[in-house]
């Protein structure tokens, strides 16, 4: 869930690069420099490893059939999903973004809504539903139900920014209004379909949970498998490699469909507001799009969780054991929410009040790391500690650092965001009618990026609480999360003691999905 | 023949009439410029003839053709008008010659050589063409569009404030381009703003609207000089108004008797004059006595702005007029060349040229 990453990178005016450059202090920028070369720990490791297991080695566990079949599998996951996820999206926008179906606000939120629903619990939903699903297809369905919000937030807050005045333009050269969508529309929809694909594609990557319930093998799968068999042998530490030349394949596509070009509005003034297509006839048919995809991506999982719990009845509480693993994951959510807030902070501060090029270098860092399968982080702490500092090894502290590499960049973001709401003149202003500068600082500054930062730590707490991967392989002996509890019973075939797990994560997700809605309306200004 | 018939034209925004009932008749070839202030409803007029949205009630007619006939009408893409947005509203995704080419098909004949030469007419440089709007400046910008309208050789040209957003200087030049262009290739044209000026030097034909109707509708001169009421004279221009009794085509007003453009006869009387009919002549308070037929006044305010200097005159004497005793307490504004104008306490003598104008 990296939506908030993406909408902050989906070609959205930034303020920032108007703001006069001002010299940073050298001890923010040594302590950025530290929390990025930290962040690129994972990777060094990686290379590291391949280069010390030796070329023969690596080709013999790289060029192999079962590489060659996740391979496969892999790729005809993204470019099956990623397509229809896109169509899916950009209809389900227009729908309730530019026409006037009845309740269009309400259908907006139903579409962001899958987000508070884990993946694994989308599968676990299908797989007792329809216990005979399984294979490409089952993981194509599951992936679109799961993941086309992300598409969806970027897609429809880039048709909520459109200036009308272009379609105007258009029509009035001649254009039907077919045309007009595929010439006009479209075309600047690119950068968010791209951002939005770009995430889609890391998560399909990333995700472990769903695809093992609809026994369908991707590189995450075999990772953790091999992991569970040999430990942190090279052979999991290779199909890592192979992974993460994934991510950077798809990052590296992502650029090259992007381009260098700028999509915002050119000239000046505020944008008129949009016209409702009047839908007519078409009425029915998009009222039924909606309808089945909120079927499909909520009714589903929520009529399965509601079932095995009136099945399981009262005895599936067990709420000692219930309580304290909610305790835990609030904890580590919490904990590890703080941490990669605290460490973002210089980060976000410098992109901001001092941007130049070592700054985006930096960013750069984090963001690649963000976006690298929990997995592949988890892995190379693992490595890491196991080696060189076994006394850190599933501790606290590991799996908190593993949180706060994944989670940055949503911290980073959310953080930038409310910064640049806090002009830098007010901070002087402030120092002007007498305060001192630290106090200056509090009272403007602080004040008002205070609620930015809070959304963020509440993003990646939602991301933490969901977490399996990572912590499954990370955490300290007898950590019991309510993701790691859910996995379990459902592991064990035990669907309704595993339904309470799961809707307790839902309704807490539920909240901070609202959040994202709303900061991404805001972000489009609206 | 009128080419562009529009009558009894109504637009409802839900509770907000933003037109209440407009006609107008714009001839073949020429410029018409509406005119008014903002949220006067100028703006969905011409969304209404561009057709981006439909009138509640009242006729379109182009050309014979019938656009719009209540709420039934035209689409936008059907009709063949040109339109210039205020910002140009250009593409960003494509290049400005492929903006130009938006509305020609794509595999037209000489496509690209129709681009050239439209780029050319409005006066933009071949190199340009590569280039991506966000890197043109807003003279450009509006250059493009209007070659871009061009292109498809619309029946009618709507230009929506389009040189709102330039800057002072360029703005005229601009204005003046454009109306030639217009003009060498016979487009009708028609000018929305909020520019006075602008209207009256732009076009042929000038309608000032309020309140989602014209108030009235003429050549710039009429409009100027014969303003049908305060509101329309003011927002034209600056206009001295004062209370008058006018016979035989003479008014006598505070400022003495002044030739008036109507025979008729009222003993009370509202008229106007532009200030530039006022003339200041330099004299001292000596020089009042003795001239009781003239008209003499006391600089008490001046203000300087480079090429013009605006000055507050109080009158020193009144003829005999209707509540004259208001009237001579309220000194007059006017401006003035800034060389030589006359300094706070100066006596000036005052002389009116032209007509003055009796609102009806």
């Amino acid at each position: 869930m990296q939506s908030a990453v993406d909408l902050g990178r989906a070609g959205l005016p930034s303020q920032m690069r108007r703001m006069p450059r001002r010299r940073a202090a050298p001890w923010l920028v040594t302590t950025a420099v530290l929390v990025a070369l930290f962040a690129l720990l994972p990777l060094a490791f990686i290379v590291w490893i391949a280069v010390q297991t030796g070329w023969e080695t690596v080709s013999a566990l790289v060029f192999r059939p079962r590489v060659g079949e996740l391979l496969v599998n892999t790729t005809l996951l993204v470019l099956l999903t990623v397509p229809i996820a896109i169509v899916l999206s950009v209809a389900l926008a227009w729908l309730t973004e530019r026409s006037d179906l009845p309740g269009a606000r309400l259908w907006a939120w139903l579409c962001v809504a899958p987000l508070a629903i884990p993946a694994f619990v989308h599968s676990y939903a299908w797989i007792t539903m329809v216990p005979g699903l399984h294979g490409l297809w089952a993981g194509v369905l599951v992936s679109v139900i799961a993941y086309f919000p992300f598409l969806y937030l970027p897609i429809s807050a880039a048709l909520r920014r459109l200036d009308p005045a272009l379609e105007d333009a258009a029509a009035a050269l001649g254009l039907g209004p077919w045309r007009v969508f595929w010439r006009v529309v479209l075309p600047q929809l690119r950068l968010a379909i791209c951002g939005g694909s770009l995430l889609v594609g890391l998560h399909l990557l990333a995700e472990y949970g769903l695809y093992v319930f609809i026994r369908f093998d991707t590189f995450t799968t075999a990772i953790v498998d091999q992991f569970q068999s040999t430990f942190n042998g090279p052979a999991a530490n290779m199909l890592a490699g192979v992974l993460v030349t994934c991510c950077f394949v798809l990052l590296g596509l992502e650029v090259l469909v992007r381009g260098e070009e700028r999509y915002a509005r050119v000239g000046a003034g505020a944008a008129r507001y949009q016209q409702r297509t009047n839908l007519g006839r078409a009425t029915t048919p998009g009222l039924l799009l909606l309808v089945v995809t909120t079927l499909l991506a909520l009714g589903v999982p929520f009529i399965t969780i509601g079932r095995w719990l009136i099945a399981g009845g009262a005895e599936v509480w067990r709420l000692d054991e219930i309580g304290l693993a909610l305790g835990q994951t609030l904890f580590l959510a919490l904990a590890g929410a703080l941490l990669a807030t605290v460490a973002a902070m210089p980060m976000a501060w410098i992109s901001i009040r001092a941007p130049g090029p070592l700054q985006r270098l930096l960013e750069g860092c984090n963001y690649i790391v963000g976006s690298l399968p929990g997995v592949v982080i988890a892995l190379a702490l693992v490595t890491i500690t196991v080696r060189i500092a076994l006394p850190l090894y599933q501790t606290l502290f590991t799996i908190l650092v593993a949180y706060a590499l994944m989670f940055l960049p949503r911290a980073l973001v959310s953080l930038r965001a409310s910064i640049a709401q806090a002009p830098v003149e007010l901070e002087r202003a402030a120092s002007s009618l007498g305060r001192r500068p630290l106090n200056a600082l509090w009272s403007t500054t602080i004040r008002l990026s205070a609620p930015g930062a809070a959304a963020g730590m509440a993003l990646v707490a939602l991301g933490i609480m969901n977490e399996l991967t990572a912590t499954q392989m990370l955490a300290p002996n007898g950590t019991r999360t309510l993701a790691m509890a859910f996995w379990s019973y459902s592991s064990e075939i035990d669907y309704a003691s595993a339904a309470p797990y799961a809707f307790i994560m839902v309704a807490m997700s539920l909240p901070l999905t609202w959040l994202l809605y709303v900061q991404s309306k805001r972000m489009a200004g609206r | 023949m009128s080419f562009l018939e529009i009558s009894g034209l109504h637009k409802r925004y839900g509770p907000v009439a933003a037109l209440a009932g407009v006609d107008l008749d714009v001839a073949s070839g020429s410029r018409t410029a509406i005119v008014g202030p903002s949220g006067c409803g100028k703006t969905t007029l011409l969304r209404l003839i561009a057709g981006f949205e439909a009138p509640d009630q009242g006729r379109i007619v182009l050309d014979g053709q019938v656009l719009a006939n209540g709420g039934a009408a035209v689409p936008a893409h059907r009709r063949g008008i040109g339109v210039v947005a205020q910002d140009g509203a250009l593409f960003p995704h494509l290049t400005i010659g492929d903006n130009i080419g938006f509305g020609m098909g794509r595999g037209e004949d000489k496509r690209t050589e129709r681009i050239v030469e439209l780029a050319y007419i409005v006066g933009l440089d071949k190199a340009i063409l590569k280039r991506r709007p966000h890197e043109l400046s807003g003279g450009q910008q509006q250059r493009v569009a209007l070659a871009r309208a061009m292109a498809m050789k619309p029946r009618l040209m709507l230009l929506d404030e389009p040189f709102s957003a330039l800057d002072t200087g360029l703005r005229a030049s601009m204005r003046k381009a454009v109306a030639e262009l217009l003009e060498a290739a016979g487009i009708t044209t028609i000018l929305v703003t909020h520019d006075q000026a602008e209207a009256l030097s732009f076009a042929g034909q000038v309608a000032v609207m309020r309140d989602g109707k014209f108030s009235q509708v003429g050549t710039p001169r009429d409009l100027y000089l014969k303003p049908k009421d305060r509101m329309i004279a003011e927002f034209l221009g600056d206009a001295i108004i004062l209370p008058a009794s006018i016979s035989g085509g003479f008014a006598n007003s505070p400022l003495g008797r002044i030739a008036v453009d109507t025979n008729d006869s009222r003993d009370v009387a509202r008229i106007m004059l532009r200030p530039e009919q006022i003339g200041l002549k330099r004299t001292s308070r000596e020089g009042m006595s003795g001239t009781p037929d003239m008209l003499f006044g006391e600089v008490t305010e001046s203000e300087f702005a480079g090429s013009t200097c605006t000055i507050a005159v109080r009158l020193l004497n009144n003829f005999d007029p209707p509540d004259a005793a208001a009237i001579g307490n309220t000194p007059l504004i006017l401006r003035k060349p800034g060389m030589d104008a006359p300094a706070v306490g100066e006596i000036v003598r005052l002389t009116v040229s032209g007509k003055a104008h009796v609102f009806v």
